[in-house]
């Protein structure tokens, strides 16, 4: 069974939540939309406080080439434009829309029949694409009209779609693939056909037989697309560990996939994707695992953007008592809220729950040199050398040192027998390189 | 939300492997039981006052440079002073005095690991550092080894011969022919399970070795340098004994007796102080392998892997720094 | 004797060899350095003492050869006469600095702002500030880490456990910025040094709304305004809802600090007030 040679951790899955089958959450009062909810320059607002608006219309245009348009999830009135808190505690500019009724937009298409074929030429794709404000529904939130516009002088070969789901307790690319895995067949087709290649694989981790099972079924009837099972190691879902392994090439430092041609989406983005191209539908909601060791129940939200995460968790029935720690995303890479009055984005893939017990960290101790941390390293870097040049603040040997190819997978912090806080001063030493190279190209 | 709480924020990953310090130190320990086990039925009543003393005293002296020196709160609970103890304890011959002993704790812990900053400062093995201090400044006791079983109920006063490994070095120097030597030697059969002479530890190859699959089995260590450390002294003595087996004993000999198995697979192998790379890991067996040769043949210690294994210490830095593992993604240069 | 004489002409040889070598070797691997600093160089007080923040004397002349102004290069030794004389030895701008000490521009201790999340990763300032915006309400203020304090090389600078606010000692502070730098919530400013040490400035940071930031700590600036009407000199300002006191204008008269309404300015090292001035003011006010 392939999977990626270098390093990799094997955390324990967590997957109680996917035997939850997806359910739609009830609209809330009112929804807070930042705009922000992709890489690139947040988008700019085109409404005003008392607008009323209906579920799909645009409400915030995108400010760029690497931007997205944003677009109202609920019909209601504007109540204010102002900042609000997202996930850092920070306050970033947000609109407010008071929720009345389900109002949606005459252009899109809400019936429910599964349509295979699109008439769009690729270049009216990507402009779909772009005008949904499709974005990479796995996290990153990378626009994806931008992926998908080929630049000049390179050539894509091959489509890989991420259905690997390596974070322990996320289940919600799982419930997708079974539950709608026709549609994201189809959206995996339009992509086909957007890039002009023949050739897709999706890949699966092991510990998802249904959905392996499930898929393949359903490819034979899809010419080009086939479903590649994975061995199960974190962080298999990582754009350049699923290219090696699926295609054996490696992404060379410094560069993108379309440097060996190849082009990785989520299979939540091509399931948007299939919503935007037939069904003229923006991205407008997402699925959401709710998931944790304590919570009443588990569940996979189908949730409208700009709900807050207060409505998912009481939908499950209250917070546990002994919740320590909650966490935006999954427990290796995900973010800790310091507040839970904050809304669902474009890139929430999950909200795990944390009891107290297990909330808290190691106290941390000298490095005892045993290179678990080098040997887990899917980049082949080595984060005891790179955390003690980050304390000593020496960027530039971070930066002679390769730190800018660390992915932030956590896999060394996660081994460390010392509980060393590794990824931290790697986060620091590669913000403090980011801000030298910005001034150096300046 | 209940009342009390507040959200714990940190950066990710929030979920850890189980792995921690003190499980890797009690995994060492459970290694060591069944060198110790046959170091009991050999060694007896000496062995058990040796490992204890040892034990204890490191423990002790750690604990008191910590709390009333640096004044910082005790480490002891790592148990990496408990395995500095066992192994500095492996290292001695069984009939110690206990004074001895407990400098050589002193050392080990005091000057080898606590003044370059506790755990994961040193640049040598304390155990080693400990034994060779007590060998350079006590050679009569530490090189009057106790016979096996016939000294199990005495301590101080113990039976004493020499060890295989010095008898050969005797013998040759005399200039008689290491056929005739093996004779007065015990067999291989007895070698591998620990019947003869030589520091608490190292006698049993066979005890040693499972404690060394056991190790491997659980992640531990890696087999890059007990592999290639035996490799190495194999080969070179190999060699050595085919050009002329009247001068030069055989591998198998070499592998048995002295204590290059306990160096190879428990010393070497020390995480802080051998490279942190696979490739790197190699090189520094093949080393020790070599130094640990030259020193048994050429040299004038009839065993040599205590100093070899610190000489390579030496070097483990300047390994680190340019043995790399290649990266993901790493362009190869051309040009 | 033969001996003696032996000894000393190969000592001699090889004394003479080495010099020579030691002269070419000089010469091949000379390192051409800009001869301006040897001028600055010259004009330095040569204490060495490291008050600028750089390796000895000759290492500020380097920084002031290679810096685009001597805006923030000051020796404090030789002082403003000291600076004259080096910028006219390079030509650039003379930068006329009164003396300085840093401020710290946060009042925000645990029992003036709650608690809202804990903290649980690397013990610094500048990666906690990465991670969110703080354990407290208020994403402006001081996150009670100590960068500052392991910034500063001079002792000037300690962490109050109970406020755990860090409080600058002023007879150590040498004005060098290293915490200014260090702060990656920018709460620390170097202000003008008055006599007997005293200060008015205004102990908050936040760009927050009034009602939002009062919610969040019970002594910020709610931008009301009250102090620049109680100015008579125009040197308080309220900009993006946050008050601001011009040093150059500033009398340290304390009246904006009598009519701050949540005590967000601070009046350092005055004595205290007398009971009648107090009651007149409020006489005033409630005349009015």
């Amino acid at each position: 069974m392939k999977t990626f040679p270098k390093g990799g951790v094997h955390p324990s899955d967590h997957k109680q939540a996917s035997g939850s089958s997806i359910e739609v959450l009830p609209l809330p009062k009112s929804v807070c939309i930042h705009l922000s909810q992709h890489l690139g320059a947040p988008a700019e607002v085109i409404v005003a406080r008392g607008d009323m608006v209906r579920v799909g219309q645009l409400i915030a245009k995108s400010a760029g080439f690497v931007s997205a348009n944003i677009h109202s999830p609920v019909s209601g009135i504007v109540q204010k434009i102002e900042p609000a808190p997202d996930v850092t505690g920070f306050k970033k500019p947000a609109i407010f829309i008071d929720v009345q009724g389900d109002d949606w937009m005459d252009s899109i298409d809400r019936s429910a029949d599964i349509v295979k074929t699109t008439e769009l030429s690729p270049e009216e794709i990507i402009v779909r694409i772009n005008e949904m404000g499709i974005v990479g529904m796995g996290g990153a939130t990378f626009p994806s009209h931008v992926k998908i516009s080929v630049p000049k002088g390179k050539k894509a070969e091959i489509l890989i779609i991420n259905g690997v789901e390596c974070e322990p307790f996320l289940t919600s690319d799982h419930r997708l693939m079974l539950e709608r895995g026709e549609q994201m067949l189809v959206g995996v087709k339009i992509l086909m056909k957007a890039l002009q290649v023949d050739k897709a694989v999706i890949g699966i981790e092991k510990n998802k037989p249904d959905a392996i099972g499930h898929l393949t079924g359903l490819c034979s009837a899809y010419p080009g697309i086939r479903v590649e099972p994975l061995k199960v190691k974190y962080p298999q879902g990582g754009e350049k560990q699923l290219i090696k392994a699926i295609t054996g090439r490696e992404v060379p430092s410094g560069k993108l996939p379309i440097d060996v041609g190849a082009v990785v989406h989520n299979v939540g983005t091509a399931f948007a994707v299939y919503e935007a191209v037939i069904k003229n539908k923006p991205l407008i909601e997402r699925i959401v695992t709710l998931t944790g060791k304590s919570v009443k129940r588990t569940a996979n939200f189908q949730v409208r953007i700009g709900t807050p995460i207060t409505d998912l968790i009481e939908a499950v029935g209250g917070i546990p008592e002994d919740t320590g720690k909650v966490i935006n995303g999954g427990p290796m890479m995900g973010r800790a809220l310091p507040l839970l009055n904050v809304p669902v984005t474009k890139g929430t893939s999950g909200i795990v729950l944390i009891p107290e017990n297990e909330a808290n960290r190691r106290e941390p101790m000298n490095c005892i040199r045993c290179g678990r941390c080098s040997a887990a390293c899917p980049m082949g870097l080595e984060p005891y050398y790179l955390m003690s040049l980050g304390e000593a603040k020496r960027w530039d040997d971070m930066e002679q040192a390769h730190v800018m190819d660390c992915m932030e997978c956590g896999s060394c912090s996660y081994t460390c027998p010392s509980g060393r806080p590794l990824l931290d001063f790697i986060r620091l030493g590669k913000n403090s390189v980011n801000r030298i190279i910005r001034s150096r190209n300046k | 939300m209940s009342a009390n709480n507040l959200l714990t924020v940190s950066y990710s990953p929030h979920q850890y492997g189980s792995e921690s310090v003190q499980l890797i130190m009690r995994r060492v320990l459970i290694a060591l039981v069944p060198a110790f086990a046959v170091s009991l039925i050999f060694f007896g009543v000496g062995a058990l006052v040796v490992t204890a003393i040892a034990v204890v005293s490191c423990m002790a002296f750690e604990y008191l440079i910590d709390r009333y020196f640096f004044k910082v709160k005790s480490t002891l609970w790592d148990c990496s002073a408990a395995v500095t103890g066992v192994l500095l304890a492996f290292n001695l011959p069984s009939n110690l005095p206990v004074w001895m002993i407990i400098m050589g704790s002193l050392v080990a812990i005091g000057v080898a690991k606590m003044s370059f900053g506790g755990l994961g400062k040193n640049p040598f093995n304390p155990a080693l550092v400990g034994r060779v201090f007590l060998l350079i400044s006590f050679p009569v006791q530490m090189t009057s080894w106790p016979k096996a079983i016939e000294s199990r109920m005495a301590y101080l006063d113990a039976t004493t011969g020499a060890t295989p490994l010095a008898i050969l070095k005797e013998g040759i120097k005399n200039g008689e022919p290491v056929s005739s030597l093996m004779n007065d030697l015990p067999g291989y059969g007895q070698m591998l399970i620990g019947n003869m002479g030589g520091s608490l530890g190292e006698i049993s190859a066979l005890a040693l070795i499972i404690g060394g699959l056991y190790l491997i089995w659980k992640k531990v260590i890696t087999w890059q340098i007990p592999v290639s450390v035996l490799a190495t002294v194999a080969l070179f003595t190999g060699i050595l004994w085919m050009v002329d087996p009247s001068k030069y004993a055989d591998p198998m000999f070499h592998l048995l007796t002295g204590g290059i198995i306990l160096g190879a697979i428990f010393m070497a192998t020390d995480m802080v102080t051998s490279p942190m790379t696979p490739v790197g890991q190699i090189i520094f067996g093949v080393g020790i392998g070599v130094i640990t040769c030259l020193i048994r043949v050429f040299g004038a210690y009839p065993e040599g892997v205590s100093f070899s294994i610190l000489i390579m210490n030496a070097f483990v830095p300047l390994i680190d720094k340019y043995v790399k593992t290649k990266r993901f993604g790493e362009e190869i240069k051309n040009g | 004797m033969n001996t003696v004489v032996i000894t000393i002409i190969s000592l001699s040889v090889i004394g003479v060899v080495s010099g020579f070598i030691l002269y070419f070797v000089s010469q091949r691997f000379r390192v051409i350095e800009d001869p301006r600093i040897d001028e600055v160089e010259a004009v330095l007080p040569g204490a060495n003492c490291g008050g600028c923040g750089y390796p000895g004397c000759r290492g500020f002349a380097e920084n002031c050869v290679k810096a685009e102004t001597l805006e923030y290069m000051f020796c404090p030794v030789g002082g403003n006469e000291g600076m004259m004389k080096v910028a006219e030895a390079l030509g650039k701008a003379a930068v006329v600095q009164d003396p300085t000490v840093a401020v710290v521009r946060c009042s925000g201790s645990p029992d003036h702002r709650t608690r809202t999340a804990r903290y649980d990763s690397a013990e610094t300032c500048e990666i906690a500030n990465s991670l969110y915006s703080g354990d407290t309400g208020c994403s402006f203020g001081c996150l009670g880490l100590g960068d500052c304090v392991k910034a500063c090389a001079y002792d000037a600078m300690r962490m109050n456990q109970e406020t755990n606010l860090p409080e600058v000692i002023d007879e150590k502070c040498i004005s060098c910025g290293a915490c200014v730098k260090a702060c990656p919530k920018k709460i620390i400013e170097l202000q003008k040094k008055n006599k007997k040490d005293r200060k008015i400035y205004i102990s908050c940071v936040s760009h927050d709304k009034g009602a939002v930031a009062k919610k969040a700590c019970s002594v910020v600036c709610i931008a009301c305004g009250a102090c620049v009407k109680a100015c008579q000199f125009d040197a308080v300002t309220v900009e993006n809802f946050l008050a601001h006191i011009d040093p150059a204008k500033c009398t340290l008269c304390r009246k904006c600090a009598a009519v701050c309404p949540t005590g967000s300015i601070l009046e350092i090292n005055f004595p205290p007030r007398k009971v009648k001035e107090v009651e007149t003011t409020e006489s005033d006010i409630s005349a009015n």
